[in-house]
């Protein structure tokens, strides 16, 4: 480059008006060139035997680290399992993840790292020294929304900065527009609360008291700003203090080399596997129902290739993005989760760090839910971002399915839904929170070839989190769940295998001045999760509720009129005076009043295969546990058997089921008939429709009559406020009437 | 040479031939998409996940809105073997889910032994019990 050219270009970086993300930086999931650090070090150890010796004691430093940052962190997110801790190259790229937490999290960590280093470490306003810490939220420069809060450390070695460590805790509380850190009702980005890019919050290993003033006074829950500040400096501390002790006993170059081989070692056993899987394409699509302020029918559209070594996931022909409604992703935060499908769902065996993506493809459309203009909230990200997982989930395992050498099984669709309560007010002690139930991890696990999958098991995006203990919640905050991790009947993916179940649960607020309940969460006309190669989904989620009564005076003079299943609740109608209603679970925050009952459901995973294969003895097992009806036993799995003795006449069974297979064929068509009877050139007119139909290249935009090439969505999908269609419809009906009157 | 591609279908890759691996029926080539092969039917929706709560009653009842989704069964058309249920809204074309380059498979599987059964994969090993938080 010319002095010219050079001198315009550090004009131009001087003169920068505003460093917003770097596209160079957030379009980029690969991990970096090698650095003249790591060719030096890789050059000097490179012995694989000493190396597996050092990442074990790396990773031995991790694993600590985390038990420190969830036994310590102040968030009911961090007690729960959703956090995590990690080292990475001086470069930024995660090189070692802690064994437990969460994986997308640190996978997102890498982007804030690199715009650090890029911008920061030059900068004689900031600079990177030994001893600072910097924290983000901003999902736009690298978190998956800005509920998570990371914070990174340099580490020095002799004076060179050598490696990155951080720690991250999904926070809750970020002083958004709704309490709990998630807002459903966000419009723009603005309505989402602190909005941190990476910035210095510590040096000399202390926490600037004055920074942390300013966050504190921004959100709803100062004392949890600052404690889980400390906490996260002190586990990255306790990183740093791992990897010096490496250093000392290994040598730099030892961990140097390490953290670098991790990368490219794992990238070269994905691609060797790679080679393992058919070539082809599978493609799958779902659709969410809703924007968590109004029903919508909103498809995730997916086409896998394989070919060679490489992997393309190709998301067009999906929803456009909706400009003012909390349910976009960004693309980095769906990169993310996918390393968490194939570090916990296709190769668990591999480290976990990025390069698990790096011979991995993505293809977006502009402007699309994945892709969404800066201004887009994202806040409720999970909304497309977790049925955006469990498409590739299916897809992937249909590729999955025919390799002879797997390194787990293939698995129907995990549950992938929030199926919790967010909540905020004065507690019991005064306090004013935030946050979220640890039910957000009570997913069903899909099931299996030859298993049946794990009621409430974990969420999808973190296999070994923890539901918590529902008294730890209650001696803090004002509510009761008065039922609690009760497996809900009929609530199953059936097939010859069935998915893990959901529970349910009831709760009502006890004693608090002001208190309210959010929900947020879709799948309450169209369900969430599909079954595998013959096995059915889930069922929908409504959210209950009874109003009228306070329950716990209720149960003072009659106890006996409580119901102990949202079944019975909402079928018998215990409380004379009470309003019974349902509806979807998207629930704004509501203020609510003491004994009234909310009550829901954890989802179940998919089913695997034809359920008229299910072992009779199986079906009974269930049946036994309470798990499922007389009705289902029959309807589904046409299982003949004594209702008191459970014991199946196998003859009669063997004889219904064959009756069903021949029932099938005589009311079934074929593939053409199908077509030429049910299949229609576009979405029906009657329903609010967002993404491709048929062809991915056309997206519509609410319905048949508003259509446009994929990634130009002309003019944005902008959504009218419910609370003004609702009063809209009120006064035409008022102007109706007045007109009938005269 | 026989492929387990699902757990309910097989390509024969010596005749290039979808087969039904609950009957063996041969259905179609393998090289186009075995939906064509296959019977359909579509269901209203809680015919499968039926209410669980009064639909007289309640607007959201545990059972899919049969306006926005359908669910198509897929079965073999000699024995009836369920092989894939798809959840499409109403009216929407079937997506042609598994495409495999076949020449690209008989030349992967050249160099395999022929498998009498599908792979499962390792299988779970349970930990030791481990007490996450002290105290019990």
């Amino acid at each position: 480059m010319s002095t010219v050219n050079t001198n315009v270009s550090e004009f131009l970086q001087d003169a920068t008006l505003f460093l917003a993300p770097d596209p160079e930086i957030m379009n980029n999931h690969g991990f970096a060139p090698r650095t003249p650090l790591e060719e030096r070090c890789m050059a000097k150890e490179s012995d694989p035997a000493r190396l597996a010796i050092v990442r074990e004691r790396l990773m031995a430093g991790a694993n600590e680290s985390f038990e420190m940052l969830e036994n310590m962190g102040a968030a009911p997110g961090a007690k729960w399992g959703d956090c995590v801790s990690a080292m990475f190259t001086a470069a930024g790229d995660l090189s070692l993840a802690s064994t437990g937490g969460v994986v997308i999290f640190v996978n997102l960590v890498q982007y804030p790292i690199k715009f650090i280093n890029r911008y920061w470490a030059k900068d004689p306003s900031v600079g990177i020294r030994e001893g600072d810490a910097f924290l983000v939220n901003d999902a736009h420069y690298g978190q998956a929304h800005n509920t998570d809060q990371s914070l990174m450390m340099p580490v020095f070695w002799e004076g060179e900065h050598v490696a990155w460590v951080g720690a991250t805790v999904h926070e809750g509380e970020n002083g958004a527009i709704e309490p709990g850190g998630m807002p459903s009702i966000a419009e723009q980005v603005w309505d989402e609360g602190l909005r941190m890019p990476p910035f210095r919050v510590a040096e000399n290993y202390r926490l600037r008291r004055d920074i942390v003033t300013f966050l504190q006074n921004s959100v709803r829950e100062p004392k949890l700003q600052y404690a889980d500040m400390k906490v996260k400096m002190y586990t990255c501390r306790r990183l740093e203090q791992r990897i010096h002790e490496a250093i000392h006993e290994f040598g730099l170059e030892a961990v140097v080399s390490c953290l670098r081989r991790n990368l490219e070692d794992t990238d070269a056993e994905v691609r060797r596997r790679l080679m393992e899987w058919p070539d082809g394409t599978t493609r799958h699509s779902w659709w969410t129902d809703g924007t968590l302020r109004e029903n919508a029918l909103i498809k995730i559209n997916l086409a896998v290739t394989k070919k060679g070594e490489t992997l393309t996931f190709d998301y067009r022909g999906s929803s456009p993005e909706f400009s003012n409604r909390a349910n976009n992703t960004l693309d980095i935060t769906l990169k993310g989760m996918l390393s968490q499908l194939m570090l916990a769902y296709v190769w668990p065996d591999l480290p976990r760090n990025q390069a698990v993506l790096n011979s991995v493809k993505f293809l977006f459309d502009e402007h699309s839910i994945m892709r969404p203009a800066p201004s887009a909230p994202i806040s409720q990200c999970m909304m497309s971002v977790f049925t955006s997982w469990s498409v590739a989930q299916v897809s992937v395992m249909k590729f999955l399915y025919s390799v002879p050498s797997k390194y787990t099984r293939v698995i129907a669709p995990w549950y992938c839904m929030i199926n919790t309560f967010l909540f905020g007010g004065i507690t019991q002690h005064g306090e004013m929170v935030g946050n979220v139930c640890a039910d957000i991890n009570g997913m069903g696990g899909g099931a299996l070839a030859d298993r049946d999958g794990q009621h409430s098991c974990a969420p999808i995006f973190a296999t070994m989190a923890d539901l918590g203990e529902q008294e730890f919640m209650e001696e803090e905050m004002p509510f009761v769940q008065l039922v609690s991790k009760k497996l809900m009947r009929d609530n199953q993916g059936f097939g010859r295998q069935r998915g893990g179940m959901g529970y349910q649960m009831m709760l009502a607020l006890r004693d608090s001045p002001a208190w309210g309940f959010m929900l947020t969460a879709i799948g309450s006309k169209f369900p969430n999760v599909p079954g595998l190669f013959g096995g059915y989904g889930c069922p929908t989620y409504p959210l209950a509720r009874v109003r009228g009564v306070d329950v716990f005076e209720a149960m003072k003079t009659d106890p006996g009129r409580f119901r102990f299943s949202i079944a019975e609740m909402m079928n018998e109608r215990p409380f004379d005076d009470a309003e019974y209603s349902t509806h979807p679970m998207s629930l704004p925050y509501a203020l609510a009043s003491r004994g009234e009952l909310y009550m829901i459901a954890q989802g179940a995973g998919g089913g695997f295969g034809d359920p008229l294969e299910r072992d009779p003895a199986d079906v009974m097992r269930d049946y036994e546990e309470d798990l499922i009806s007389p009705d289902v036993a029959w309807r589904i799995y046409r299982v003949v058997f004594d209702r008191q003795t459970r014991i199946v006449d196998e003859a009669a069974t063997a004889q219904a089921r064959d009756t069903v297979r021949q029932e099938r064929l005589a009311g079934a068509m074929s593939y053409d008939a199908f077509c030429a009877r049910h299949v229609t050139p576009e979405p029906p007119a009657n329903l609010p429709y967002y993404g491709s139909w048929g062809d991915p290249g056309t997206i519509y935009g609410g319905g048949p009559d508003r259509c446009f090439p994929a990634g130009h969505a002309n003019s944005p999908v902008v959504m009218p406020n419910p609370m003004q269609v609702k009063i809209e419809a009120l006064e035409k009906q008022i102007a109706e009437l007045k007109g009938a009157a005269k | 040479m026989k492929i387990y591609v699902t757990d309910a279908l097989v390509i024969d890759l010596d005749s290039e031939q979808w087969e039904c691996r609950a009957c063996s029926a041969v259905l179609g080539s393998a090289r186009e998409n075995y939906k064509r092969f296959m019977v359909l039917r579509p269901h209203d929706p809680s015919e499968i996940h039926a209410p669980i709560i009064d639909p007289e009653r309640y607007e959201f009842t545990f059972a899919p809105d049969p306006q926005w989704l359908s669910i198509v069964e897929y079965y073999c058309p000699q024995c009836g073997h369920m092989a894939e249920a798809e959840y499409l809204p109403p009216g929407h074309p079937p997506v042609h889910d598994i495409e495999f380059d076949i020449d690209a498979l008989k030349a992967q599987w050249a160099a395999r032994e022929a498998l009498t059964a599908p792979v499962l994969g390792p299988d779970f090993v349970t930990p030791a019990h481990h007490h996450h938080k002290g105290g019990h």
